[in-house]
């Protein structure tokens, strides 16, 4: 599927392009070059190089305060982006960490917020059953759990069919064994539904069982790529651990013992800098 | 004790009538249909008041609350009205308005607007900027986004508002209603105290209390309706 694409403010100038692209064939969901974000003299984003291929799934991992909610909020096009070049598709969906749902509508109208066809209670029925909340069409949002808000909010997000699918720490508040349900239901979905996702997490196995790449930002920029190649499901085999123990170097934490056997989320705290 | 007073003649018949006199009082004034007709005219004259404090009222919270310079053109001129007591408008207002409907009516609405105008103020600058921005980014702007989030957010806070001006609104109605009216609780009220009609002075109190009781009772149940949505801290 086409999707129809958003050029903020286009440069005719060609920009440089040395950033890696996944599939080079086609064109990028998303692109950013040079990207720069400031709040006063805090450079959060200093020259930022990134490019997403449609379908493509990337983590995200960084030290707190490092930048990737600024990022993502720029991807989202919820912050102002001055005259910079930012390429995104124009169906873009964002699930936050808290999930934002409208407290005084009912969860199948925080679904179908913003829909204008006809038959939005059907698609959002639909899309509730997807994350198996079909039988909490008509609670209120306040009558959910934590794990429910989050399905909720992830239907909201996909019954709009992006072609860019935002996820910011949407995870991060439910407990392990919630959160590896969640992970099992995002794969799903994003195998059936093929947006390009950014998923920002603090969880370096989250990332790495997930993702197709796994990002590390730094000082405004990307400063570590790591490609996963493994199968899925993936389980924490050696070359998993290989990586878990890259991308942990990278955000300067010296990796622990490997894991073996279960599958254990790596506690959630900041990475220390 | 009243009662008892009033049956031995402690409490003379022309400071105050005995209960059981006040209550022959009532019935028999709602049977002439006396009673419910000054009272009609007394809920028209608040409803009109209101019905216009409410207009002014959203249309100027949601300027201020929506908007910087609707902030700075709006809420200073509130601020000061607020300063000046409604009441000490009666005789201004007797003067510009005669002593018709109008200045009835009027008192009862610049009294009202300044609580629901604040309230609703307040609920739309505290909204969740959150919210806000969720819906956003999912597509909503303009009137939608004010029908959809800001609204419904603020309802809580305009609610507050209104429960405050409908008790306003009666006491309002107390004093507006001594203007020279030709019908209405309060001309029930002076007609009385021309013929020394203590029971149906007390009648006409009765009746004051219970609209005030009523007014009340009658915003909680739309609260109820409206806010379902919101879980309570007390069990219902
Ligand atoms: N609106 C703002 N005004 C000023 N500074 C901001 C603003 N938003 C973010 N920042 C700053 O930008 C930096 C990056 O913030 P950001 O929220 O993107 O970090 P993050 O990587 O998402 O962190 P975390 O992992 O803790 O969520 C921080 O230093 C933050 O203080
Ligand atoms: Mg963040």
């Amino acid at each position: 599927m086409v999707q129809p694409r958003i050029r903020r403010r286009a440069f005719d100038t060609a920009a440089p392009s040395s950033t890696p692209i996944a599939s080079p064939a086609v064109a990028p969901a998303v692109k950013l070059t040079g990207f720069v974000r400031q709040f006063g003299e805090n450079r959060v984003i200093d020259g930022l190089d990134l490019s997403i291929a449609p379908g493509e799934f990337v983590a995200l991992l960084g030290a707190s305060g490092s930048g990737k909610t600024t990022l993502l909020r720029t991807l989202a096009g919820l912050d102002p982006i001055g005259d910079q070049d930012v390429t995104t598709p124009g169906a873009r969906a964002v699930v936050f960490q808290d999930a934002r749902l409208l407290p005084w509508k009912k969860v199948w109208r925080n679904v179908a917020l913003g829909l204008k066809d006809k038959d939005v209670r059907a698609r959002a029925e639909a899309a509730l059953k997807e994350v198996g909340l079909g039988h909490r069409l008509d609670a209120w949002p306040s009558t959910l759990s934590g794990g429910e808000s989050q399905r909720t909010a992830l239907a909201r997000a996909l019954v709009r069919e992006p072609g860019l699918l935002l996820l910011d720490e949407p995870f991060a508040a439910l407990d392990a064994l919630t959160r590896l349900k969640m992970h099992d239901l995002v794969l799903n979905l994003w195998s059936e539904h093929k947006p390009a996702v950014l998923l920002v997490t603090h969880d370096v196995d989250e990332a790495i069982s997930l993702a197709d790449r796994v990002l590390v930002l730094n000082k405004g920029k990307i400063a570590a790529e790591e490609h996963i190649t493994l199968e899925r499901p993936r389980a924490p085999d050696a070359r998993f651990q290989a990586i878990r123990r890259r991308l942990l170097g990278h955000l300067g934490v010296e990796a622990p013992a490997p894991h073996e056997g279960a599958l254990i989320a790596f506690p959630t705290g900041e990475a220390v800098q | 004790m009243w009662e008892l007073g009033s049956r031995l003649g402690f409490i003379p018949e022309r400071v105050l009538a005995a209960p059981s006199t006040v209550a022959e009082t009532f019935w028999a004034l709602t049977a002439s249909g006396e009673l419910p007709a000054n009272l009609l005219v007394s809920l028209a004259r608040a409803a009109a008041g209101l019905a216009i404090a409410l207009a002014v009222a959203v249309s100027l919270g949601l300027l201020a609350g929506l908007s910087r310079w609707g902030e700075t053109v709006v809420d200073p001129l509130m601020q000061i009205k607020r300063t000046i007591p409604s009441l000490a408008l009666t005789p201004l207002f007797i003067v510009w308005f005669g002593i018709g409907e109008t200045p009835k009516i009027a008192l009862i609405a610049v009294a009202t607007t300044f609580p629901i105008y604040l309230n609703l103020f307040a609920g739309v600058r505290g909204i969740d900027v959150r919210l806000v921005e969720a819906a956003r980014s999912f597509g909503l702007s303009g009137w939608s986004l004010v029908r959809e989030v800001i609204l419904p957010g603020a309802l809580p806070s305009f609610f507050v508002g209104l429960r405050y001006a409908l008790g306003v609104s009666v006491l309002v109605l107390v004093v507006a209603e001594q203007i020279n009216a030709q019908a209405g609780l309060g001309h029930l009220i002076n007609n009385a105290r021309d013929f020394m009609r203590t029971d149906i002075i007390v009648v006409c109190l009765l009746v004051y209390a219970l609209l005030g009781l009523s007014a009340d009772a009658l915003v909680r149940t739309l609260e109820r309706r409206a806010l379902a949505w919101r879980p309570s801290l007390v069990e219902q």
